[in-house]
């Protein structure tokens, strides 16, 4: 057999066989620590539905035509997702980094692309499931119609994408625990709140509606929540060409990073 | 065909250090490599450009005809590594570090599960195979790495200082563990501090310092080279001066204690018979430190002792 041929055929298999790894990991790790990944998502959305929605929620009425809590359920179904994937690939890459373990999957023949493609999927896989377990969560609060499916699932996808590389970029510079809690506190945070979980943002004065659209969480919430309720406050085309654009740009990014060996390699 | 083939290895860190300043390196398919030199010499940045966890300066490195800068994963592929430092997740299972291991080499799933109970029973840790990894010992944990290194049955081990800090017994059954590997046709590099480990296991050494190889050839050749030896005498009565051993440089470090040099030229014989001569009586005698280690410390001080001439 050509020697070319072969070396292709065993890198694919290698591959495939070491993407399948990772996700296996990924997916023992959520799991092992569910008390850390699956519950607090859960006990925060309840208390959102308690406080936002029962009790003040039924002061406030309507919001683009639903019921307050009907309103806020995707957004908070969002935010779960989005601090969930940032947080999983941010704590598991930091931690094989602090523990030199990240060493195991350096030196092993797997390029970066993929490193960063098994921890990404990681990221997205801990998103999808947090988000399952909120939407459990909502059910028991209200019910929420599912005008188009197939948004629900591709907003979801991209964002919980651009959010696990937003971990992974985080978890590159960071050099302590202290530097893997500031991004989340101080930028993830605000923007979430600040992109229109909780009100629309035609509600806000104008300066502040315009500031909003600078906020690509905004076009995630609306774009998710237009899947479940056929409303949202932002054009859907660039809203997920908005998503498009950060998922592509950060993957280059930060695979660019890996390659130039920055925070990993001597 | 070479296992490992280096050409003008280079290695300039950030803040100016040089670590490497072209080295050039073959290691032969089947051989049991030892590559020695002192704390910061050069090993590990070599070792850390061929796994690619250090990025060279200038050079170039093959592994079974793979260029790093072409077939780096094809190279890696070939190559297990049993690093210096701890660097498993230890908060994994035994078992769970090497079947994840062997998925990173593209073993599937029921091959990773075989190979991982074969190696771990192999290295005496089939009994801990659930144990959390941090709570093992010392000896378990670098035993632990040599099993990870083995998983996908590389054709070349790299062992940094593989048995730093194991007790004799444990640094004893991994000798003849390697035996038995290299035996079976894995090609093996073996940096270590022991150099008794080295002359007592490798067919083929390279001395690196200062970034440089100073010494390359076979394991014999260069105890050959070994010129002097000192020899530590001990004497059944006590004495109280040197006895006289004229050409020898001798001395006493306690009454019953006698160190002498004695070089290629001269003879143990001529030594035992002046000592019969003068009514001392031997009752033991070894050398005062391994030959290699001998070697190495003259190698590495006259070189230090050039550079500061040159100074």
């Amino acid at each position: 057999m050509d020697a070319a041929a072969e070396g292709a055929r065993t890198l694919a298999r290698i591959r495939r066989v070491g993407f399948q790894t990772m996700m296996r990991r990924e997916y023992g790790r959520i799991i092992r620590i569910w008390g850390q990944t699956l519950v607090p998502p859960a006990v925060t959305a309840t208390l959102y539905f308690i406080i936002f929605g029962s009790l003040i929620g039924r002061r406030i009425g309507t919001m683009g035509g639903y019921d307050y809590m009907q309103y806020i359920a995707p957004g908070l179904i969002m935010m779960a997702i989005i601090s969930n994937s940032y947080g999983n690939v941010v704590s598991s890459f930091f931690g094989a980094k602090f523990g030199k373990h990240i060493e195991e999957m350096l030196v092993a023949p797997l390029p970066n692309w993929l490193i960063v493609l098994g921890y990404v999927s990681g990221g997205v896989l801990r998103g999808l499931l947090v988000g399952v377990v909120v939407t459990i969560v909502t059910l028991f609060f209200t019910r929420i119609p599912v005008e188009h499916p197939l948004l629900v699932i591709a907003s979801v996808l991209l964002t919980s994408v651009v959010f696990s590389l937003g971990g992974f970029f985080n978890a590159i510079f960071a050099k302590n625990f202290d530097q893997i809690s500031w991004f989340p506190t101080f930028v993830l945070t605000p923007l979430i709140y600040l992109g229109g979980v909780f009100y629309s943002v035609s509600l806000l004065p104008s300066w502040a509606e315009r500031l909003s659209y600078f906020n690509p969480i905004l076009y995630m919430v609306n774009a998710f929540r237009h899947g479940f309720l056929g409303t949202s406050d932002v054009d859907l085309r660039f809203a997920f060409a908005v998503m498009a654009a950060f998922a592509a740009a950060m993957y280059a990014v930060v695979v660019t990073l890996m390659n130039r060996g920055t925070g990993i390699r001597e | 065909m070479k296992a490992l083939s280096i050409r003008g290895l280079t290695k300039t860190y950030r803040n100016g250090v040089q670590a490497l300043s072209g080295i050039d390196l073959d290691v032969d398919e089947g051989d049991f490599f030892a590559l020695l030199g002192p704390n910061g010499a050069g090993k590990t940045t070599t070792i850390g450009i061929i796994m690619s966890l250090v990025t060279k300066s200038g050079g170039a490195v093959s592994v079974f005809g793979h260029d790093i800068d072409r077939e780096l994963d094809l190279a890696k592929s070939c190559i297990g590594l049993v690093p210096q430092e701890i660097n498993f997740n230890q908060f994994e299972k035994v078992f769970t570090i090497i079947v994840n291991q062997a998925g990173f080499y593209g073993l599937p799933r029921r091959l990773a599960l075989e190979r991982a109970e074969k190696y771990l029973r192999q290295l005496q840790l089939w009994d801990r195979r659930d144990t959390i990894a941090r709570s093992l010992s010392g000896g378990m944990k670098r035993r632990l790495m040599i099993a990870r290194a083995l998983v996908h049955e590389p054709r070349l081990l790299i062992l940094d200082e593989p048995t730093a800090g194991v007790d004799i017994e444990i640094r004893r059954s991994m000798w003849s563990f390697l035996r038995s590997i290299n035996a079976q046709g894995t090609t093996i590099i073996l940096t270590t501090h022991y150099l008794e480990e080295a002359e007592s296991l490798c067919r083929h050494i390279a001395i690196i310092d200062g970034g440089r190889i100073i010494v390359n050839d076979t394991m014999a050749g260069v105890i050959r080279k070994l010129a002097q030896e000192t020899f530590v005498l001990n004497l059944r009565e006590p004495i109280a001066e040197p006895p006289p051993l004229p050409g020898y440089a001798a001395r006493m470090t306690d009454g019953h204690t006698l160190e002498v040099e004695v070089s290629k030229e001269q003879s143990l014989n001529d030594i035992f018979s002046r000592l019969s001569q003068g009514g001392i009586e031997v009752v033991s005698m070894r050398n005062k430190v391994n030959r290699l280690e001998e070697l190495f410390m003259r190698l590495v001080e006259s070189k230090g002792a050039a550079g500061a001439g040159r100074g």
